[in-house]
């Protein structure tokens, strides 16, 4: 849009929210979510860590598989799996310039998240019934910080989906490909809590 | 084929055509889009495959526990590279990503083998 047309704000404008900047050969938000999701890698690479040392440091290790719900884990990667598929394909038919596909889509990936919070509400209700808590054992202690700080991010994840089904779904109307490059940003936030959760249930549900 | 209504409806020139699987490029034919969802859809159904395996071999067959650290964690590579590499478009992107990217990993490494070297700590033992 054209700066001066729209009020002469031109100083306000964020660049390089659509196309590639000529250095980095991205736009500014690709580049910082992955900044962002260095960081994450990280945050969770520390609890791997942490969960390695409290293993190898411990004269015996319960198997996850005889603790835990492996049924219900499992349901829950195919439901985090299929939402990583339902994000790409919102970005994909907002590419093609279907805004309602990309909607349905992101609705359906909104539900596989409530789906999964929803069944990990019933696995940890179960685990305090049965006296588990993370003061319990370091079994538990990593258990539940680990797949407890992933349940946020999955939190976090909705509320983003959330805003861009709704309020957020209105910079469409003005600037379709910044809108459908927002998308991206967050199917790649998405995409690394699916990763996650990817490494999280062998290690945690099946060793 | 083209779809001349999509290409309306966004206002995009859908003959500026770009590299297949280049997430940066700023316009795809809806040809090039919808080759990309048929990947993504193959990609899905190769990631549940995965993880039936992953419980089966792990859980239905009960195997040692080394082993199944082995199995499970060679399967999860595998999964992370099918999420990364095509959901992530990393098989494709850009120079300052994949920077961004080893440096990480460089860093994830150390953080990996840091607790090995817990047997060689001299303090508390």
């Amino acid at each position: 849009m054209d700066a001066h047309a729209a009020g002469g704000h031109a100083e306000l404008e964020i660049p390089y929210t659509v196309h590639p900047r000529p250095d980095t050969g991205v736009y500014n938000g690709k580049l910082g979510i992955w900044l962002f999701l260095a960081s994450e890698v990280m945050l969770f690479g520390a609890l791997f860590s942490s969960l390695i040392l409290l293993r190898t440091g411990a004269d015996s290790w319960p198997r996850g598989d005889l603790k835990l719900n492996v049924p219900l884990a499992t349901f829950n990667t195919f439901i985090l799996i299929l939402s990583s598929v339902t994000v790409v394909m919102a970005w994909s038919h907002l590419r093609l310039g279907n805004l309602k596909k990309g909607r349905i889509y992101i609705s359906v990936t909104i539900l596989c998240a409530l789906i999964f919070l929803v069944n990990k509400a019933f696995e940890y209700g179960h685990e305090f019934h049965e006296h588990n808590f993370p003061k319990t054992s370091n079994f538990f202690a990593i258990y539940f910080t680990m797949t407890g700080l992933h349940g946020l991010h999955i939190i976090g994840g909705v509320i983003v989906f959330l805003y861009f089904l709704g309020p957020g779904a209105k910079m469409w109307a003005h600037d379709a490909e910044r809108y459908t490059n927002r998308i991206e940003i967050v199917g790649l936030y998405w995409h690394f809590v699916d990763l996650v959760w990817i490494f999280l249930f062998p290690v945690l549900y099946l060793m | 084929m083209t779809d001349p209504a999509a290409a309306v409806e966004t206002g995009v020139d859908v003959h500026e055509h770009a590299g297949v699987g280049d997430p940066n490029a700023h316009h795809h034919s809806p040809e090039q889009i919808r080759a990309e969802m048929r990947v993504y859809l193959t990609v899905f159904i190769g990631l549940a495959i995965l993880t039936g395996v992953t419980v089966g071999a792990c859980y239905g067959l009960q195997l040692p526990v080394h082993t199944a650290i082995i199995v499970a964690l060679v399967i999860a590579t595998v999964k992370g590279f099918l999420v990364a590499g095509f959901f992530m478009h990393l098989l494709s992107e850009k120079k300052v990503i994949y920077g961004v990217l080893i440096l990480t990993v460089i860093f994830f490494i150390f953080l990996m083998t840091l607790p090995f070297g817990h047997h060689a700590n001299p303090f508390g033992s």
